[in-house]
């Protein structure tokens, strides 16, 4: 085993513009690396963080530059003025790249041995005996059924394995890996965060892990630097900087993620990072920011060093004395009334085969019932049979005492009404020509036939609802980001006074911090406006933050069914306990 | 990257000003036409003069006059069978596209059977039998595109049908009839519009040759497809009653294509702008 030590990365003052222009995408960005260390890069979705990792091969995507004085060292050698064969034989051998999504990284007309053995060094093949080890490592089979498969035919999970086998194929000594879990369900993450983890430990490889997720950094880095508006805001060893964030943002995003290990109340962050070409000349953060003084905008605050390693760019940075987070307790539990929804011995098939074997369980009016389960549990399916979307069932459902027909179109307009759904891709759900209002207005004259006026006094109070400005009404969904369609996707339910709404993983888009906000909106719904809720996730975290109930739902079926806190608490079943075991958490205990 | 975009709404705008200038020749020159079209007013094949200023054609017409008012006909025609056309192949497509299943199967085999026939050959068959009408012309004409229309709308239809804006309008029981009209229908007109520029350019091509052939407009009518089938013998004496029109057509085929291509590349440019978001 290599022992942390050598310096194997360096980046000093690391600057990427828009080409030809004087627009930073990333600026000022330093950190060094030493063999064995893994960095986690944290950062919103614009924050700069894939701009700053690919920038480490000294590449960058096509319309940007990396501006002089940047300096990348990588085990002694400067990268800057290599030329493209030098490039050439340090990309590979010296650093490596793992993109986020392996089904675009592997070429999908050749087999997996194919592609494996291709990554020799200096474009030789890979001996079996090395191929061997090295799916070993990845703790992939050497059958050779898999090795002749494409693809496509093996599992998410598989194939970050073999994305992740092919860039220490060369043992390199830098490791640059880009949201490679981002996609995959909490277990399978939990598998390929362990191979990672070993095999840097065990080559004395030093990583940057770019990520939005702190759970997981904190479950693999030694260090962590949170990136804002093209910025390190933050950066010093993981437990200083979660367990005592200085920098606003730093803590308003800890405070924004879900976390099984405190019962806390998740807060989103108001508002939306800056643009490129568009930040403020002071602290990007401070137009956000709940602590920000007049002396914030003057100019971008310079690094200052909090302790050993642990640097914050804030010119009053939240001091060590400073309250813990603010953990809220959750409301109490309301008092269960009548039941709104009754499923019964629920089978639904999709093709040929039964994915859904005999589900009962009930919602009572005004709670939350979460679905959670791995990616394949049918948890989609399920939350489609009660919408209407998927036909293809026999059992018993019951809305409000009365049975639903099985797909939405034989169902009355008042059952349509009352039930509502709501899709995970905001960037799917909403017809990109028409603007917010008349997709509202659609659905109103379709479940609610109302006069003009009405309709427009009713689209106007669903926005409100969402904390919409009324100017959205005029919007196309374009306009608007991510966070803000998801909002508008709602109010296109909330317009026709729905019972239920079913939620199916309508965060799992979108940031952390819009996220919490996002939250916050539907459990504001279910309090204040009597909503029920179906909501659906991969996220068990998240649960707890929303749901009265949950049903665990594994292969088509039920393991597990209660109260959140007994199931999250004290789990019964082994299904539900391996779940979330596998699920990182911010603070280890 | 911005220089680019600038350059090809550049090559739309010229090829929007080409097309025009055609379809200005063709609307209004009937109404400054210098003599009667079919009136004799030189000797065959006259080289131009003052009075003549492109000649005379094979029978001693005036070839400016001929030229002036031979364009509307075939343009006008061209237009009418490709509204047709791309009408109902956009209506097929889309329901095969959306309804999947025993419609798709039904409308698209049958299509696939339509596309099987060469299209000349298909035209001149139905010409030839039952008579070279102007209606029958535009309606054969329609015919051979709505297959090729169809296509195109079909993969826009199956494309759009899959989001989830559509499963919602399914969820809240929106009709077949007004998912296709307001959720899909705007979501693949610009490769509608696209092919309806394409398609009308070989509108224009086929009929000018069917006049050519024969089978389109008949003599003494003046037509530019006609006009090149009737002069091209006295070439050697005066080139200017094939050149004229060949050119006039060759523009207009030119300009459409530069404009619909512009047109598509700009909405592709836009739809990457659009995903980038996605994270």
């Amino acid at each position: 085993m290599m022992s942390v030590g050598s310096r194997a990365l360096e980046v000093r003052d690391l600057r990427v513009v828009r080409a030809g222009t004087d627009i930073d995408i990333v600026a000022e960005v330093s950190f060094a690396l030493k063999a064995g260390e893994v960095l986690g890069l944290v950062g919103e979705s614009g924050s700069g963080k894939t701009t700053a990792g690919l920038a480490l091969l000294n590449h960058c995507r096509r319309g940007l530059a990396i501006a002089e004085g940047s300096e990348i060292t990588l085990a002694g050698r400067p990268v800057r003025n290599l030329d493209p064969e030098g490039l050439r034989a340090l990309r590979g051998p010296v650093i490596c790249y793992v993109p986020q999504d392996p089904a675009a990284a592997l070429n999908p007309a050749l087999k997996i041995r194919t592609q494996l053995v291709e990554c020799g060094k200096d474009g030789r093949r890979l001996s079996d005996v090395r191929l061997a080890e090295l799916l070993g490592e990845v703790k992939l089979p050497e059958t050779p059924a898999f090795l002749e498969s494409y693809p496509h035919q093996i599992s998410g999970g598989q194939q970050q394995r073999v994305a992740i086998a092919m860039a220490f194929a060369n043992r390199p000594q830098v490791i640059v890996m880009d949201e490679p879990t981002t996609g995959l369900d909490v277990t399978t993450q939990a598998h390929v965060l362990a191979i990672v983890r070993q095999l840097c430990s065990r080559h004395g490889v030093a990583a940057v892990y770019i990520s939005h997720d702190l759970a997981v950094v904190a479950s693999l880095a030694h260090r962590v630097a949170v990136m804002y508006a093209g910025r390190i805001v933050e950066a010093g060893p993981v437990k200083d900087v979660l367990r005592h964030p200085r920098h606003p943002y730093t803590r308003a995003l800890i405070s924004a993620v879900p976390d099984l290990g405190s019962n806390a109340v998740m807060h989103g962050i108001p508002g939306q990072a800056p643009d490129p070409g568009a930040r403020p000349k002071g602290c990007s953060f401070a137009p956000r920011c709940g602590w920000a003084l007049p002396a914030c905008e003057a100019q971008i605050p310079a690094h200052r060093a909090i302790g050993e390693e642990h640097h914050v760019r804030c010119i009053h940075p939240l001091g060590e004395d400073a309250p813990p987070l603010s953990y809220g307790a959750r409301p109490a539990v309301q008092a269960q009334s009548k039941r709104l929804l009754e499923v019964d011995g629920l089978r639904a098939r999709h093709g040929g085969s039964e994915i859904l074997h005999g589900l009962s369980f009930g919602l009572e009016a005004r709670n939350c019932l979460a679905i959670v389960g791995e990616s394949g549990s049918g948890k989609t399916t399920l939350a489609r049979c009660i919408a209407g979307l998927h036909a293809d069932w026999s059992g018993n459902l019951r809305f409000q005492g009365a049975a639903l027909a099985p797909a939405s179109r034989k169902r009355p307009a008042e059952h349509r009404r009352q039930i509502q759904y709501i899709f995970q891709n905001p960037y799917a759900s909403l017809n990109p020509r028409r603007t917010i209002g008349q997709s509202m207005a659609g659905t109103l004259s379709i479940l609610e036939p109302v006069s003009r006026a009405e309709s427009r006094t009713r689209i106007e109070a669903a926005l409100r609802r969402v904390a919409l400005p009324p100017a959205t009404v005029d919007r196309y969904p374009h306009q608007l980001s991510g966070g803000q369609r998801q909002r508008a996707a709602i109010a296109r339910a909330l317009v026709v006074n729905p019972k239920l709404l079913i939620c199916d993983e309508i965060t799992s888009a979108l940031d952390v911090s819009i996220q919490a906000v996002i939250i916050e909106l539907i459990d504001n719904l279910k309090r204040e406006h009597g909503l029920s809720l179906i909501f659906v996730t991969h996220n068990l975290a998240l649960v707890s933050s929303i749901a009265e109930n949950v049903a665990v739902l594994m292969a088509g079926r039920i393991v597990e069914l209660g109260n959140t806190a007994q199931v999250l608490g004290d789990p019964a079943s082994p299904e539900a306990r391996k779940l979330l075991d596998d699920t990182p958490r911010l603070v280890r205990s | 990257m911005a220089a680019l975009n600038a350059l090809r709404a550049r090559i739309g705008w010229v090829g929007l000003v080409l097309a025009g200038l055609v379809v200005a020749i063709a609307l209004l020159g009937p109404f400054m036409a210098p003599h009667a079209p079919e009136a004799f007013v030189g000797a065959p094949f006259q080289p131009p003069n003052a009075a003549m200023p492109l000649g005379g054609d094979v029978l001693g017409r005036d070839v400016l006059s001929r030229v002036l008012t031979g364009g509307y006909r075939t343009l006008g025609l061209a237009a009418v069978a490709t509204l047709l056309g791309v009408a109902v192949g956009a209506i097929l497509g889309m329901a095969a596209g959306f309804f999947r299943g025993a419609a798709d199967e039904t409308i698209m085999r049958l299509l696939d059977v339509a596309l099987a026939f060469p299209q000349t050959i298909f035209a001149l068959l139905f010409l030839s039998i039952l008579g070279s009408e102007p209606w029958l012309t535009a309606l054969v004409v329609a015919a051979i595109h709505a297959p090729q229309v169809a296509r195109v709308a079909r993969a826009g239809a199956l494309r759009i049908a899959a989001e989830d804006f559509v499963r919602h309008a399914e969820a809240i029981g929106m009709s077949p009839l007004r998912i296709l009209v307001t959720e899909i229908l705007p979501n693949i007109s610009v490769p509608l519009l696209v092919e309806l520029g394409l398609r009308y350019t070989y509108s224009i091509a086929l009929i000018a040759g069917l006049s050519f052939l024969g089978l389109g407009q008949q003599p003494p009518a003046p037509d530019w497809g006609l006009m090149i089938n009737e002069n091209r013998i006295g070439m050697a004496s005066n080139p200017w009653p094939v050149l004229v029109p060949v050119t006039l057509i060759a523009v207009l085929t030119i300009g459409t294509n530069l404009f619909t291509d512009a047109l598509s590349r700009s909405t592709a440019a836009a739809g990457e702008g659009q995903t980038t978001e996605v994270r």
